[in-house]
């Protein structure tokens, strides 16, 4: 196993080492200690390498991530894992706002709670948040799964499109266009195999689904006060 | 735009290095205003009767002690000064409210950062650390402190236009965001009798709370009558003779991280400042929720 | 008009308030209870680079030979903080505009043009597409709220990141695409559903303000190498303090698009009502980069109704570094041809009106995903249109600043321009012709 001592190293560092690696590195190994609130640590990571950050890392925390598989045993700072494109990124302790903010794949499993705006403008990433999630999360959410163990806050999948939402827990409030749907087998079935993927345990069956009315689609004057 | 700070010191036995950890607070800040910073720290206390101003002078090596006998004489009573920088510390018998108004007439080219009993308030042109040797804040102690990091936005950058805005004795405020009505905010508050130093929004803010506690207030409700009344986004930090309190509007874009020991209770714009603080590793961390007061209060407040 | 009505009738008369546009607005809204939406950018008659004029050559004052004594035109950009600033032979470059609001054809004719030319293209709200990355030699990448198709890999192969706080249409807007052009390839490159009136959202996901755009900024390099400019793009509202924010948040370069910049699809109220014309904007920019020390070593690119060399000049006599072209590159490639105004008047429009670019029914094939209309644009052709456009741009450039006796076209300066109007003097900051008088500073 390597370790980066941020004390002691820049991220710049950091991440320079982590980003050369090639796919065939069997470098596999990484522990990062000190972040200490440092921002973009593991950001840009493109091959299956498996990197630990011990401590509470800043914003932007495997950012644009592809294929690694990034530990934080902490907490994180603003939009861990946006963009990510494939790949795990798995929060141990509370993730701040804007959290998987317009992932395009890959899993992003929060522990603790996750702030406001969790899974913004999603485009396919799988996020689960075994506490809660802040308001306006799922915001403009295009596609990919929301699983929340705990409560959600207002204006929950404001503008969604064709992102699914499961929430176990009490919903504040439902956004613009944002209705409770039929939980059937085949949900709980998909939802089941995210949580085991997710290695969160819950009942899927206690969870309910909520998605796009799709009323937005096609601008329609009756509906001008949704805008 | 700005970082916001603040900390507050449950543990009295932390007291004597508040300084030294709001120095590194507010460097941690540095990237998010590289312009100028200001503090307020709330310690040496002053007896009920007696007041403290923070006075600024752009001058180095004013005239302060001329200033402070001519004062004097004024209220009839003694004037303690101490010279930091380019602040003087003025320690008077007396309401501070006479001394503000000796000094708007005798010596308009003055302006009083702060005042109250407990409150100093120090702002300046420069890097976070550099403002923070300037005036030794490493070594001053105290119950609880607020600080600002300034990048420049809709006002010149000179001091006039740092954090903390002063609004009442004891009180002050940090922003970072950006106000959208201030503008018609001032005007009214204008009509309401306050007067205004700089066309900054954060002023507006502080002097609206002001307004609202003076009008009977409680700190709780006098916040949430601003998410009302303000518009735009932002995250305030307010100091207070008591400690300390914070609010995001409800739309929270602006960052804000809370920390919590046993020890001590601290707020900042981002982790980084927090992380250094003793016990930071172990401490509750959560982000403050849109549209909600926050306020710690010191046990025994002067 | 008088003399042919009977006596007692007087001539009708319009009203300036009540105009026709007016009255034909209020019958529309009133018949689908929906504001217009349109593309193009401001057309109302603001003060603009006309009102500007050059001094040229005098007994003070010696011009360059026009063909053999040199001007150059080469411009670096994002010399501040990246390893490889972007060299262009031109100060024009061609503006951010998506494909899904252009065809294919026309992103991949914008590319070969501008290739041709040694300068560069910039991607829209849409991503990158193999097309413009193929055909064009240097691409300037958007980082816009929406984040559609964005991905590091597009990152990391494109020349500088632009990332875009706002445009000068609609400072503050989303944009709409309506149905029409969300075509299956649109619909897969964005993630949306085929055929929805899509919704973009007006902030950025993950920050909000100059200070988090700082860490944001620094994530985009961390993630790139440090090696690629970064471009802020600001529509035209506060430029002093928009420009002084942006380099304090760390940018290379500031791109700056006054009101006249095209659309894809917005709202006409904000087209109209909303945002500086790029002539009163382009001095406090510099002002602010001025006041920072920076003029030049952060760039600036402004954009936003820019058709002639005139105007090129003009931008930069004023202290830009270069400008960004959009819809002239789009009439350069063919857009509202005359030749086919039969056609545009068969969809409610005429040749030199059409900015129904929203409809996708563009007869040019350039505003559309129309398979049919898309293949009437031959990329190639279209491609050497640019390439004569801008070369001419160039020349016309040169020719003024030889004029006004530079050897390189970034020597201009404003104390080359007079005003015509008092109205522009103020704006521009120079003195009104023939006078010493520049109102508001003397």
């Amino acid at each position: 196993m390597n370790t980066v001592d941020l004390a002691q190293t820049g991220v710049r560092e950091l991440n320079a080492q982590l980003q050369g690696l090639k796919e065939d590195t069997n470098e596999r190994l990484w522990q990062v200690l000190n972040p200490k609130g440092a921002h973009a640590i593991a950001a840009g990571l493109m091959v299956p390498i498996e990197v630990h950050i011990e401590g509470h890392p800043g914003y932007y925390c495997a950012g644009m991530n592809k294929n690694a598989t990034i530990i934080v045993n902490g907490h994180c700072g603003n939009g861990v894992a946006e963009n990510m494109m494939s790949g795990v990124v798995r929060i141990k302790g509370n993730a701040s706002a804007a959290a998987g903010a317009t992932g395009r794949g890959g899993l992003l499993v929060i522990e603790g709670d996750a702030g406001l705006r969790c899974g913004i403008s999603m485009k396919g990433i799988d996020i689960v948040v075994g506490g809660t999630v802040g308001h306006m999360s799922a915001f403009m959410a295009q596609s990919g799964a929301l699983a929340v163990c705990g409560d959600a806050g207002s204006s929950l999948g404001d503008s969604i499109y064709e992102a699914r939402l499961y929430v176990q827990g009490k919903i504040e409030s439902l956004g613009s266009d944002c209705v409770e749907k039929e939980m059937t087998t085949h949900h709980v079935n998909k939802l089941a195999k995210l949580l085991e993927r997710a290695q969160i345990r819950a009942d899927a069956r206690k969870f309910r689904r909520y998605g796009s009315a799709r009323r937005l689609y096609n601008f329609h004057v009756d509906n001008v006060d949704a805008y | 735009m700005c970082g916001i700070v603040g900390l507050y010191l449950k543990n009295p036995a932390m007291r004597d290095r508040l300084g030294h950890h709001l120095e590194h607070m507010l460097i941690g800040m540095t990237e998010r205003g590289p312009d100028s910073a200001g503090i307020a720290v709330y310690h040496r206390p002053v007896g009920k009767d007696r007041g403290k101003l923070t006075l600024f002078h752009p001058e180095t090596n004013y005239h302060w002690r001329e200033i402070g006998g001519a004062l004097s004489e004024a209220l009839h009573g003694e004037v303690d000064i101490e010279v930091k920088g380019n602040h003087a510390v003025m320690t008077i018998a007396g309401s501070t409210e006479d001394a503000r108004t000796w000094l708007k007439a005798n010596h308009p080219e003055v302006r009083i950062m702060g005042y109250g009993r407990v409150m100093e308030v120090y702002k300046d042109m420069g890097l976070p650390a550099d403002v923070a040797r300037r005036y030794d804040l490493a070594h001053m102690e105290g119950t609880h402190a607020i600080g600002h990091t300034r990048m420049a936005t809709e006002s010149a950058v000179t001091t006039e236009h740092s954090h903390p805005f002063t609004a009442d004795n004891d009180m002050c405020l940090v922003h970072n965001g950006s106000l959208s009505n201030h503008n018609n905010l001032r005007k009214w508050l204008r009509k309401q009798g306050h007067e205004f130093e700089t066309d900054n929004d954060s002023e507006v803010a502080a002097r609206y709370f002001a307004h609202r506690l003076a009008e009977g207030a409680s700190l709780e409700e006098a916040l949430r009558a601003g998410l009302k009344d303000l518009d735009g986004f932002y995250t305030f930090t307010m100091g207070t003779r008591g400690g300390f309190a914070v609010l995001r509007d409800e739309f929270a874009c602006k960052p804000a991280v809370l920390a919590e020991t046993d020890d001590w209770v601290a707020m900042a714009s981002e982790y980084r400042s927090i992380a250094g603080l003793p016990g930071a590793d172990d401490a509750k961390v959560w982000e403050p929720a849109p549209a909600v007061v926050y306020t710690w209060e010191v046990a025994e407040a002067a | 008009m008088t003399g042919s009505f009977p006596p007692g009738h007087t001539p009708p008369r319009r009203s300036a308030t009540f105009d026709e546009y007016a009255i034909a607005e209020i019958h529309r809204a009133a018949a689908t209870g929906i504001y217009d939406i349109r593309g193009f950018g401001a057309k109302r008659k603001v003060p603009h680079f006309d009102d500007l004029l050059f001094l040229g050559a005098s007994v003070s004052r010696y011009p360059l030979e026009g063909y053999r004594e040199k001007c150059a035109t080469d411009v670096l950009l994002g010399t501040r903080f990246a390893k490889k600033p972007i060299q262009l032979k031109i100060p024009v470059t061609i503006a951010g505009m998506s494909f899904g609001a252009l065809s294919g054809a026309a992103k991949e004719a914008l590319g070969r043009g501008a290739t041709a030319a040694g300068t560069s293209t910039t991607t829209g709200d849409g991503g990158m597409t193999e097309e413009e990355r193929k055909a064009s030699h240097i691409l300037v990448y958007q980082l816009l709220p929406s984040r559609y198709g964005m991905n590091p890999d597009d990152l990391r192969r494109c020349d500088a990141i632009e990332v875009v706080v706002g445009q000068g249409a609609k400072p503050g807007g989303g944009g709409m695409l309506l149905g029409q052009k969300i075509t299956e390839r649109v619909a897969g490159m964005r993630n949306l559903p085929v055929g929805i009136d899509q919704r973009s959202a007006c902030r950025h996901p993950d920050w909000t303000g100059p200070d988090d755009l700082t860490i944001k900024i620094q994530e985009l390099r961390e993630i790139t190498g440090w090696e690629k400019p970064i471009y802020v793009k600001v529509g035209a509202t506060r430029p002093y303090f928009d420009v002084a924010l942006a380099v304090k948040a760390g940018a290379d370069v500031v791109v700056l698009d006054g009101m006249q910049g095209g659309t894809a699809a917005t709202q006409e109220v904000f087209i109209e009502h909303v945002g500086l014309p790029t002539l009163a904007a382009i001095r406090p920019a510099v002002q602010a980069l001025q006041d920072l020390d920076m003029h030049r070593k952060v760039q600036l690119i402004v954009s936003g109704g820019i058709r002639n060399g005139a105007d090129v000049a003009k931008v930069l006599a004023l202290g830009a570094d270069a400008v960004a072209i959009g819809t002239a590159a789009l009439i350069a490639l063919g857009d509202n041809d005359p030749k086919l105004d039969e056609e545009y008047r068969k969809i409610g429009s005429a040749a030199g009106c059409y900015d129904d670019w929203h409809e996708g029914r563009d007869p040019a094939g350039i505003t559309t995903q129309d398979p049919e209309l898309s293949k009437r644009l031959d990329p190639v052709k279209a491609a050497k249109r640019l390439q004569n456009y801008l070369a001419v741009l160039t020349m016309e450039t040169q020719i003024i600043a030889r004029a006004c006796g530079k050897s390189h076209v970034l020597n201009l300066e404003p104390e080359d321009l007079v005003a015509l109007t008092v109205e522009a003097a103020a704006m521009a900051g120079v003195p009104l012709a023939g006078t010493n008088w520049i109102p508001g500073r003397m």
